[in-house]
């Protein structure tokens, strides 16, 4: 990148919140198997009202939150959303919504856009609606999908398209794609899907094999080829699934540097992942963001490389991965502090190992899945 | 694709960006979907001049005024690399 010509550099002293992500609901009409909601989620009752995100909004942004995403569960379901893109947008915010396009319809992305909506991120499950509906659990969202990405493409939105990939879509790839070009996508989120919440649950059902990953990986380089040859400007955008990396990702620029969900109750974390962590998280309720973000102690508790146990402590590349990330680390060893397994020199990494090796063989069927919905969620509520 | 800036060109921002000053950080951003670019000093003064109006020639000529003590030529030359580069990184189009 040349961005070092332009830019300025940033310091690496505990800095704003700069995104800052509303998750404004829990509820959702699909039921996607990979979904990163936590598993208990419906323990959670009272959303933030109207106000009380007003009041989040504003917070978070005097504190320079710039990025805000829109997310949830379904963030069209709450009906206020128009109202609180408008605010944000008030604000100086860059709006972002992140949703599956159901709930969607013409009237609701003209009010949105009144409202001063930036950009819509459609998520597709596939490119055919029986893989789609297996997945999400719904088996007409996928052709509403598709005329919401092109509603959205006609009212003059940048689109951008999100597809989660797994071991049951990841061969159809190439389809994929075709798809999201003749959608006149702009961008491309190619994302295999990361093993947090419903996804780790259902992991065996969902990683692809090294096989798969490496042809979905030579078939998006084939496209990105084909695409420049014709000058169409649909940029592809691939994500490994950590599982098959050799170092972790430096999980949302670390924790608690830029980073920042406000969960549907008002918790407040460092991404949308930690709140399966063995922590309490505080809550816009009690406390301003301000003192949350700069004093609270879960949020201080991994900032910095104190926390780090070996091999990250001495680790030269420390400070570029951060030690992975936490909720991986005690998702598969039961301790937050550990280093990300994902890194080949962590004690753990076997773990990881036997992952890919399981992936290797054994057809697992889609309707082994758990869904992430309300009645399997129950199972995991605890009073 | 494109390897020199012409004077009467007309460049505005990718449709969907946002240029904005941003207090918290004391610089001038560039907002695109789920991103941002944190930008210097010359790269915000520069961008603040496309208002979809004024060609390149008007935005070396503005820049020339404010900036009177930098060298003319020098300012020129800035604005044109910067335009190019920005244009490659898609950030910048013009009709």
């Amino acid at each position: 990148m040349t961005d070092r010509t332009h830019t300025t550099a940033v310091n690496d002293t505990t800095g704003a919140p700069l995104w800052l992500l509303a998750e404004l609901t829990y509820r959702c009409p699909l039921q996607c198997a990979y979904c990163s909601n936590p598993l208990d989620f419906a323990a959670v009752k009272e959303e933030l009202s109207t106000e009380e995100w007003m009041g989040v909004l504003a917070q978070a942004r005097a504190m320079g939150a710039v990025q805000i995403g829109f997310s949830g569960g379904e963030p069209l379901v709450r009906q206020d959303l128009e109202t609180l893109v408008a605010e944000a947008r008030r604000l100086g915010f860059y709006t972002n919504l992140i949703t599956s396009g159901l709930g969607l319809d013409e009237a609701r992305i003209k009010a949105l856009h009144a409202a001063g909506l930036d950009h819509i991120q459609i998520s597709l499950q596939a490119s055919d609606p029986d893989v789609a509906a297996a997945v999400a659990g719904s088996p007409k969202a996928h052709a509403k999908k598709l005329a919401m990405a092109r509603a959205v493409k006609a009212a003059g939105y940048p689109m951008v398209l999100n597809v989660v990939l797994h071991r049951h879509n990841i061969d159809r790839i190439d389809d994929i794609i075709a798809l999201c070009d003749e959608l006149g996508a702009d961008a491309v989120e190619l994302a295999n899907c990361q093993m947090y919440g419903w996804a780790h649950l259902n992991r065996e059902g969902l990683l692809p094999s090294h096989e798969q990953l490496e042809s979905a990986e030579a078939t998006t380089a084939r496209w990105r080829e084909r695409l420049a040859e014709r000058g169409r400007d649909m940029r592809l955008l691939f994500v490994v699934p950590d599982y098959y990396a050799e170092r972790p990702k430096a999980c949302m620029g670390g924790w608690g540097a830029i980073f920042m969900t406000v969960a549907p109750d008002g918790a407040v974390l460092p991404c949308h992942s930690a709140r399966m962590l063995p922590m309490s998280f505080p809550n816009v309720r009690e406390r301003g963001l301000h003192e949350i973000w700069y004093d609270s102690e879960p949020f201080n508790r991994y900032r910095g490389d104190g926390w780090m146990r070996e091999p990250c402590r001495s680790c030269d590349e420390r400070h570029k991965d951060v030690g992975g990330c936490r909720c991986q680390a005690y998702l598969l060893t039961g301790d937050a502090t550990a280093t990300d397994p994902v890194c080949s020199l962590s004690p753990d990494h076997h773990l990881i190992e036997a992952a890919r090796r399981q992936a290797e063989h054994g057809e697992r069927p889609m309707a082994d899945l758990t869904l992430r919905n309300v009645h399997e969620s129950r199972i995991f509520c605890r009073a | 694709m494109m390897d020199m800036i012409e004077s009467t060109s007309i460049y505005r921002l990718r449709p969907g960006w946002r240029l904005q000053w941003e207090e918290a950080q004391g610089r001038h951003v560039l907002l695109y979907p789920e991103g941002m670019v944190q930008l210097n000093d010359s790269a915000g003064a520069i961008l603040t001049q496309l208002d979809g109006q004024r060609d390149v020639a008007g935005v070396v000529a503005n820049l020339q005024a404010r900036f009177a003590d930098a060298p003319a030529a020098e300012i020129e030359r800035d604005v044109h690399e910067f335009l190019l580069d920005a244009a490659r990184q898609g950030w910048i189009r013009h009709d």
